[in-house]
């Protein structure tokens, strides 16, 4: 043994370690108890000094820099002082929750979120909004309880069915097709392969079409990869390939432009015409869909200034200017829709930037 | 293998009369504790706990004047929070490493117990029936591994690779792709609460108490005591009668029980039961109780300084979170602080050793 000495520190020694992490959180939250008080206070502020936040699921995620890149014009435009962007790496249901309890604590007017799961970020969603914060949920809805407002795309279900017309179109209306998502809990994208679950099965135009398989590529792009790469190995018979993910849709063309399956299985979804150019421009992807991503931030930066101002309340029939893309409404349930979604082909591609 | 019972009896008969000398009265202390070293190791160890807590210290003075609104108990509150499943599971994880094994599983073993709370809970199960179930399903995860490793011998970093994939897979097929958060209110209100105006977390309670056990089993019993020896060499552990794997398998029994209670704990404070919560946990658990102090490869460590590790990280993290900065720069603040961690004590142990040897050297033959 290396350790020859002797002495009956030890114990002391454990104890006293103990004792000091104890006075030390205790230290931690005396000493703190004289400051709270003012930091809440300029918290709250004044018209002309409001700050905003943008919660995206994920940082790093060309999708989401679109979407803020939006948002923060909109902000600017819109008049806040401050816009923040803050966010978790990875895309799990909890990730969110400590940025969200830092944006409480600095006290920030308005807190747009993306949520990786709708209830898990509940909680710390209520805690900001009795510290006196608005929530907009965007992209990705929270449980309407715990928002003010929620900034949507389009309507899901129209999502949902362009992309099963623009899959059926390319396949010539019959075989197996099969879903590459992203992560297994996504609000949105679940919320869209039930409507096209829905409507594959009630709708006769789509009768000969099987969905024979759901995957999940946690919007990771090597995931991703990998998954359609499976997917075409464990069904050869696959006409199809619907990815309602922007990280999806780009893998999946990667891995179709580089295989034997180019140009014979079809693959549409919601995609980045900047990503996708090449793989329309070689002839693995015919068409895809998407609205433009800027709109959505834009669009729940000038919500959450109404509602900080106290213009709307995020009730049915509410009314408020969304800059250069003029008046938005509240619909049912709190929800503002940005606009229909365009769809990208060869023709079209090379008039879009983003 | 691992010795009869007899012997057993007699290694844990033994090792309270050592400890003794401890206490200082004893007359024995002197012939016992000086080749015993024990003391000795504590007292090396009191230099890197308490660099840890001055480093800590130092941590949060710093972020209490540099980041405004840092100092005030809703950092308190949101920081314990937010380490509270780390600091549960690295006290067993503590104990597994310093008696020189791993567990990876720790993760999918409190996924899997989400999984099954959801699950159970939408059921219409006693939301009690509930919390004993998920329970018991941490302990026979624990079980599984410690059947694996102390019984059969197995590797534990291949076994809990695969029990990672395992229960992770399990809970998949357990909930699906379904997240369930329609607990009752007052439950989920209850593991958010503080206590008054202090910031501390109700649940901090039953941590701390978690804690207290852990550390005094670790430190003061016979038991913990032979997890050191255990971690430094396993023939000669069992040849003082330690009956090394009862040892090793009550040591995953408490990892698979605590992983649930961590499971539990994430579950009610998101309020959503899902089969990925606490995904990659496992990877934060050793990375902080490395920082604090504990040698992978066993034999090292301390109750007190894996605390001071886990809230180093989560007080640097959160600090960080308060003042903006990009979790990218927060990774790489972790990764560092961790590769110095455990980079500085060899190069400390390595300099002592060349004046050692230097010394030995220039001392005149006899």
């Amino acid at each position: 043994m290396r350790f020859i000495h002797s002495g009956s520190t030890g114990r002391r020694a454990a104890f006293a370690a103990l004792a000091t992490s104890a006075a030390l959180i205790l230290s931690a939250c005396g000493g703190g108890a004289a400051t709270e008080g003012s930091g809440s206070e300029s918290g709250s502020g004044s018209e002309g000094d409001q700050t905003i936040t943008f919660i995206p699921k994920q940082l790093n995620n060309p999708y989401t820099d679109v979407v803020l890149g939006g948002g923060e014009d909109g902000a600017k435009e819109a008049g806040f002082a401050s816009s923040e962007v803050v966010g978790p790496l990875d895309a799990s249901a909890s990730s969110q929750v400590s940025f969200i309890n830092a944006e409480t604590q600095r006290g920030t007017n308005v807190i747009v979120i993306a949520a990786n799961d709708p209830d898990a970020v509940g909680p710390a969603l209520e805690e900001a909004r009795a510290a006196g914060a608005k929530i907009v949920a965007f992209d990705s809805d929270t449980n309407p309880d715990y928002r003010d407002l929620f900034v949507s795309q389009v309507n899901a279900k129209d999502v949902a069915l362009i992309q099963l017309e623009l899959i059926s179109e390319q396949i010539g209306g019959k075989g197996e097709i099969a879903i590459l998502s992203a992560t297994a809990n996504a609000t949105n994208q679940n919320e869209w392969i039930k409507f096209m679950e829905e409507e594959l099965e009630s709708n006769p135009d789509y009768a000969d079409i099987e969905l024979v398989a759901k995957v999940y590529g946690d919007d990771d792009d090597t995931k991703s990869f990998q998954e359609a790469q499976g997917l075409l190995q464990a069904y050869p018979d696959l006409k199809g390939i619907i990815s309602p993910t922007t990280v999806g849709i780009a893998a999946t063309a990667r891995y179709l432009s580089t295989s034997e399956y180019k140009g014979k299985v079809a693959l549409t979804g919601l995609g980045l015409p900047n990503e996708m150019r090449p793989f329309v421009k070689d002839g693995t992807v015919t068409e895809f869909a998407l609205w433009d991503p800027a709109q959505l931030g834009y669009v729940a930066a000038f919500a959450g200034k109404a509602l900080a101002d106290g213009d709307i309340t995020g009730e049915t029939g509410d009314t408020f200017e969304a800059g250069e893309l003029g008046e938005r409404e509240v619909g049912d349930g709190g929800i503002v829709l940005v606009g229909p979604p365009t769809q990208f082909n060869a023709d079209n591609i090379d008039d879009y930037d983003f | 293998m691992a010795g009869t019972p007899g012997s057993t009896s007699q290694g844990v008969e033994k090792r309270p009369k050592q400890a003794r000398p401890g206490a200082g009265k004893t007359d024995t202390s002197k012939v016992l504790a000086v080749p015993k070293g024990r003391t000795g190791a504590a007292r090396i160890l009191l230099g890197r706990d308490a660099v840890m807590i001055y480093v800590l210290l130092v941590v949060v003075i710093y972020a209490s004047i540099v980041i405004p609104r840092f100092a005030s108990p809703v950092t308190v509150g949101f920081l314990l929070l937010d380490v509270i499943p780390t600091l549960l599971i690295a006290l067993p994880m503590t104990l597994v490493i310093i008696s020189g094994e791993i567990d990876l599983s720790v993760a999918s073993i409190a996924g899997l117990t989400s999984a099954l709370m959801g699950v159970l809970w939408q059921g219409g199960m006693n939301i009690g029936l509930v919390l004993v179930i998920c329970v018991l399903a941490g302990l026979v995860a624990g079980a599984f591994n410690g059947v694996l490793i102390a019984y059969l011998g197995l590797p534990s970093l291949a076994v809990t690779i695969g029990t990672l994939a395992l229960f992770r897979g399990l809970a998949l097929v357990v909930i699906g792709d379904n997240a369930v958060a329609n607990f009752p209110p007052g439950l989920t209100a209850f593991f958010t609460s503080k206590i008054g105006g202090t910031g501390i977390p109700t649940v901090m309670v039953g941590v701390v108490l978690l804690i207290i056990a852990f550390a005094v089993v670790l430190h003061f019993t016979p038991f913990g005591r032979g997890l050191f020896a255990l971690g430094y060499s396993k023939e000669a552990a069992t040849f003082v009668g330690i009956d090394v794997a009862r040892s090793k398998f009550l040591l995953y029994l408490a990892t698979g029980t605590v992983s649930a209670l961590a499971g539990i704990y994430w579950t009610l404070r998101y309020s959503s039961a899902r089969s990925d919560n606490a995904s990659g946990l496992e990877l934060a658990v050793i990375a902080a109780v490395l920082l604090g102090g504990v040698s992978i490869f066993g034999g090292k460590g301390s109750i007190p300084g894996v605390l001071a590790g886990v809230l180093l990280i989560g007080t640097i993290n959160y600090a960080l979170k308060l003042d903006r900065v990009s979790e990218v720069v927060l990774i790489i603040v972790t990764g560092s602080l961790l590769i110095i961690s455990v980079v500085a004590p060899n190069i400390a142990s390595a300099i002592k050793q060349a004046r050692h040897s230097r010394r030995v050297r220039t001392a005149p033959l006899p």
